[in-house]
């Protein structure tokens, strides 16, 4: 900008600082949040199994397009060969055209097929992208501290520019919540009480009854979390009102974009309260399938 | 309070170092009135630049204890003085003294930036009809006081030098008043994505930490208009759409 060079002072080396506070904590505690979630929702993911409990479907695994082959496995061992298919299951059995005999059965998960566009959408979020910049890449580890690299490339070239997608996964994820929000519907209708019926049969039959689990709130409030967390989204703001100059004349009001400003203004609380809740519901439903626990009706 | 010691960065660009200074603390104290009264008491020739002491002009800027402060908005009592204080001048602009930054690169940026360009107006007396809660948003820039402390703590600036193509965020709050600024005419998003370096911004959010008026320049100012040039330049569809769909010559009528 300028037309001569500036004289500036020199680069600080990395960790270099006049900071007093503990500058690294942030870093760090970001670094290991998201490390604890990435590696708890691979091993969930590689499971494919346990992935549903009666009327719940882990948010994981959900839309669950096709059964995956080793639960459908598990299900022929414990309840014999005529065992229903999963209820949650969009396309029934998972189609043997897609089962060549060489891929190991954790491969065929079928959390790894739609987990691309909550995964996708998280990595691209405005919010994450300054987080993991500072804890995973130190691109600056802390706001004043001097960094590991002099070249800097931003978000100005490939393979960044990449992040300017992030409004497709928002599309993406704004659909997963209806779909998820459908799951916590499904919730409230359990297998009759007292009977010998299992989930399936039930569903099958038409005879599920109204009910409330620990597990249906579990659902529930993933939801409510999710949802904020996706209509507080940067993009969202953007849409709702952001674009334009004339913000008294938008198509869908005012109250729109303030609605979504307010969700945006704690956009890092939403993306936290509901990546830990995500990864708790589904250790919640994958803890009754295994029978680790039993879930308790409410009513 | 009791006696408190200062570290204080004493040079030029070309030399310099901490220099421990003592001096006593009163209740009430900012950390500018402890540089004054090192000023009067040791160090008569301690450059340091200031001038209304009420956090509004913006010159008094400098680091207090690693952290981009305004010298006379940061109160004693909120500092542990039990360890010295350390201050030193801002890290992103060339140093010309002691605590003072010549930070005139800055208003060589704001130059070259499109200026207001206001449809015609509305009324045969010339002037325009605005409804408030279209200027809600602009307002919030308009506080800015250009102490350039976000320039400062920007890393973009202060450890990687993009100088040349980064305008760094009090420049992206000015873009983004005249952007949404429902008069305004003007397209300021291909210099935005090409010339400013709006891309560079890596969205840490250190700017909005440090700004003293509490302006939210990176979720208001730098994402919204992140996501402006994605839709000028970048969304497939939207390109899409607009090979279809030509551009009126003039958008007297805004955005
Ligand atoms: S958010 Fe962007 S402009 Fe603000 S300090 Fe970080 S990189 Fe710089
Ligand atoms: S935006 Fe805030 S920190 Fe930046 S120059 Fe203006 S008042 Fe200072
Ligand atoms: S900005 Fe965080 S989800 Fe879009
Ligand atoms: S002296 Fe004016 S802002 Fe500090």
């Amino acid at each position: 900008m300028s037309q001569t060079p500036l004289s500036l002072p020199q680069q600080r080396k990395m960790g270099q600082t006049s900071r007093k506070d503990a500058w690294w904590l942030q870093p760090l505690v970001v670094f290991l949040g998201l490390s604890a979630f990435i590696i708890y929702a691979n091993w969930a993911a590689f499971q494919a199994s346990n992935y549903e409990h009666g009327a719940y479907l882990s948010p994981m695994y959900s839309p669950l397009l096709f059964e995956a082959p080793t639960q459908a496995a598990i299900k022929a061992e414990t309840l014999g060969a005529d065992a229903h298919m999963s209820h949650h299951s969009w396309f029934g059995a998972w189609p043997s055209a897609l089962q060549p005999s060489w891929v190991p059965g954790w491969m065929l998960s079928p959390a790894l097929i739609i987990l691309i566009f909550p995964a996708g959408f998280r990595l691209t979020c405005y919010y994450y992208r300054g987080a993991y910049y500072k804890a995973f890449w130190a691109d600056p580890i802390n706001c004043a501290v001097g960094e590991p690299r002099n070249s800097f490339r931003g978000e100005n070239f490939w393979p960044l520019l990449i992040q300017n997608i992030h409004r497709y996964f928002f599309y993406a994820a704004a659909v997963y919540i209806f779909i998820l929000a459908y799951d916590a519907w499904v919730a409230l209708w359990h297998a009759p009480a007292g009977t010998n019926l299992s989930y399936n049969e039930a569903a099958a039959t038409g005879q599920l009854e109204f009910g409330l689990g620990v597990g249906t709130l579990v659902l529930t409030l993933n939801v409510i979390l999710l949802g904020g967390y996706t209509f507080g989204c940067h993009c969202a703001r953007h849409f709702a009102g952001g674009k334009h100059d004339h913000l008294s004349k938008v198509p869908t009001g005012k109250k729109a974009y303030e609605c979504v400003s307010c969700l945006n203004r704690n956009h890092m609380k939403w993306a936290w309260t509901s990546l830990i809740w995500v990864g708790f519901t589904d250790f919640y439903i994958r803890m009754c399938a295994m029978g680790i626990w039993s879930d308790w009706r409410l009513f | 309070m009791p006696q408190v010691t200062f570290k204080v960065w004493r040079g030029n660009k070309d030399a310099g170092e901490f220099k421990d200074y003592q001096t006593d603390i009163t209740e009430g104290m900012v950390v500018l009135d402890a540089v004054h009264q090192i000023q009067a008491e040791s160090a008569p020739d301690l450059a340091c630049r200031w001038n209304c002491k009420a956090g509004k002009c913006g010159s008094c800027s400098a680091e207090v204890n690693g952290n981009p402060r305004l010298m006379c908005m940061t109160r004693m009592e909120d500092l542990p003085t039990d360890q010295p204080v350390t201050i030193e001048p801002m890290q992103a602009f060339p140093l010309i003294r002691d605590l003072v930054c010549d930070v005139s690169w800055n208003y060589e940026v704001k130059k070259k930036i499109k200026p207001f360009k206001p449809r015609k107006p509305d009324n045969e007396d010339g002037t325009w009809n605005m409804v408030q809660e279209d200027v809600d948003r602009v307002q919030e820039f308009r506080k800015c006081i250009e102490c350039f402390l976000c320039q400062d703590v920007c890393h973009v600036l202060r450890d990687h030098h993009k100088h040349e193509e980064f305008i760094g965020p009090r420049f992206f709050i000015h873009n983004a008043q005249l952007e949404m600024h429902p008069l305004d005419t003007e397209d300021r998003l291909g210099d935005l994505k090409d010339d400013n370096g709006l891309g560079y911004c890596n969205i840490t959010k250190c700017c909005t930490k440090v700004c003293p008026e509490h302006i939210t320049i990176t979720d208001n100012a730098i994402i919204p208009l992140k996501e402006r040039v994605v839709d000028e330049y970048y969304d497939p569809i939207k390109k899409l759409f607009k090979m279809f769909k030509p551009k009126k010559p003039d958008a007297a009528a805004g955005k």
